[in-house]
């Protein structure tokens, strides 16, 4: 089970992240984060930390849960119904640039999900996309504005992100399927 | 637990501990949507629900259809002053002509217990029973139990006083059977005429003191006196009844300071409540139907996935 991203590894691509973010926007005015749960949220809060440092500001920060926009509800032949926790977006997003965070980009469906649901809440000047790993097959036309790392991965492989708030440590580990 | 394991919800009789909080937790996720600009979420984009509605309801039936309108789901009413039921046609013919239109979920409100459990077993459609009869009314304790848990913080171990007509409350039961089942201290109160005779087999304490059901109660959930089914001669006249077992803020001195008051509507002010309590800083009857809402969406979508794993099995 290869771990490609440690702790250390994972913090120093979160700040660069965080600089870029400061860099690319030219400022920190009129950004709010948006993590899409469960650990999107964690990434952006830490993100959140980072800004903070870096500008002395606070950014707003907010949770989003897209279960409820999820192309597959109600598709499933078998299976749970997912469980749908609170999207907590404390702030009007009308007119900011939303940073949208999630872990890990695939597919873009979540992606596509959160988008739509972003909407519902007002009309945001721009979106951009944090992921902390992009591992490609994308079946939607997604890009994400910053990648914490590019991970090249085939369909049987599961990319899994492990984070101090949900599962005590942090890291980034490639597993096969029915491993 | 992720699921309802169930296609219908025809009671609280037959729902575990587990699936009562998930419908709990869940209702929790769905309160923040109706707080939104846009109060919509596409979850049940093209589903079909149909209301039968056999009783005349405000609240249940509003709040189920904003409740479907909330997740996208296509709604229609059924109002039975102007169906063929006034024809004479039969409650299983009426479902079963709905049904070969292929709704996805029916929501039943009928004046004859078991009315639900009849549908469920020649329908295909999912069944939420909205209240039948003198038997259950699901979606109601539900919602009182999410009141009081959103208030308390939780429902075990709490002092539950429900003062009202016992004999003919489908609230009381489906009450009963959730507060029990989540460790609540369930006490019944009203006049001996309005109690049912084996009450006391469903774990609840009996009594016709006001006094000794409210003492020290963390929550008092009065029941309407169901005028329209008064005719039995049960106490002597309204005055009377207000002035033995009506909720005024002189008898809720004996219940907890932080004491919760509930009614599940409608209410007969000066009956079983008087309006300075109905009104009072303690009274969660507003939240209650608020939460109403909420409650709803979290059946509506937990039901929508089993209903779908039903027809594929």
């Amino acid at each position: 089970m290869p771990v490609v991203m440690d702790a250390d590894r994972i913090g120093r691509t979160l700040t660069r992240i965080a600089h870029e973010i400061v860099e690319r926007n030219k400022g920190v005015e009129d950004l709010a984060l948006v993590g899409v749960r469960t650990r999107g949220v964690h990434i952006a809060r830490r993100l959140a930390r980072s800004l903070r440092e870096i500008t002395g500001q606070d950014i707003p920060t907010g949770a989003l849960d897209i279960t409820l926009y999820r192309d597959d509800l109600m598709r499933q032949a078998v299976g749970p119904q997912p469980l749908v926790r609170r999207t907590e977006i404390p702030f009007s997003i009308d007119s900011r640039k939303i940073l949208l965070v999630d872990d890990v980009l695939y597919t873009g469906r979540t992606t596509r999900a959160a988008l739509d649901a972003l909407i519902d809440f007002g009309r945001p000047k721009a979106i951009q996309l944090i992921v902390l790993v992009d591992r490609g097959h994308r079946e939607l036309p997604i890009k994400a504005d910053y990648v914490g790392k590019n991970l090249p991965t085939a369909p049987n492989e599961s990319v899994q992100v492990r984070l101090q708030e949900s599962d005590g440590q942090d890291e980034v580990v490639v597993q096969q399927e029915g491993q | 637990m992720n699921t309802l394991r169930r296609k219908d919800l025809l009671g609280i009789a037959d729902l575990s501990p587990e699936e009562i909080a998930l419908v709990l937790d869940t209702a929790e996720a769905m309160k923040e949507i109706g707080s939104r600009t846009v109060k919509k979420v596409p979850a049940l984009r093209g589903k079909t629900v149909v209301n039968l509605f056999f009783e005349p309801s405000t609240r249940t039936r509003t709040s189920f259809e904003i409740a479907e309108k909330r997740l996208s789901a296509d709604t229609l009413n059924v109002a039975i002053g102007t169906s063929s039921v006034v024809k004479g046609e039969s409650l299983a013919d009426t479902a079963l002509n709905l049904e070969a239109m292929n709704p996805d979920m029916i929501v039943l409100r009928h004046s004859s217990s078991g009315a639900c459990h009849l549908l469920s077993r020649i329908c295909r459609s999912a069944i939420i029973n909205a209240g039948d009869g003198m038997h259950e009314h699901p979606t109601q304790a539900l919602l009182d139990a999410y009141t009081i848990r959103e208030k308390k913080k939780t429902l075990s171990g709490l002092k539950v006083a429900i003062v009202g007509d016992l004999l003919h409350s489908r609230v009381l039961r489906s009450n009963i059977h959730l507060l029990t089942k989540m460790g609540a201290n369930v006490w019944v109160c009203g006049p001996p005429t309005l109690i049912p005779a084996d009450i006391s087999r469903f774990g609840v304490h009996a009594t016709s003191s006001v006094d000794d059901a409210v003492r020290d109660a963390d929550v008092v959930m009065l029941l309407r006196i169901q005028l329209e089914r008064m005719e039995g001669a049960y106490f002597p006249s309204l005055r009377e009844y207000f002035n033995v077992f009506g909720m005024t803020e002189a008898r809720l001195r004996g219940a907890k300071p932080d004491v919760m008051i509930m009614h599940p509507g409608p209410m007969n002010r000066g009956v079983e409540i008087s309006s300075e309590v109905a009104d009072g800083p303690s009274s969660a009857i507003l939240d209650q139907v608020s939460n109403g809402v909420a409650v709803r969406m979290a059946v509506l979508y937990l039901l929508a996935g089993g209903a779908e794993h039903e027809a594929a099995a």
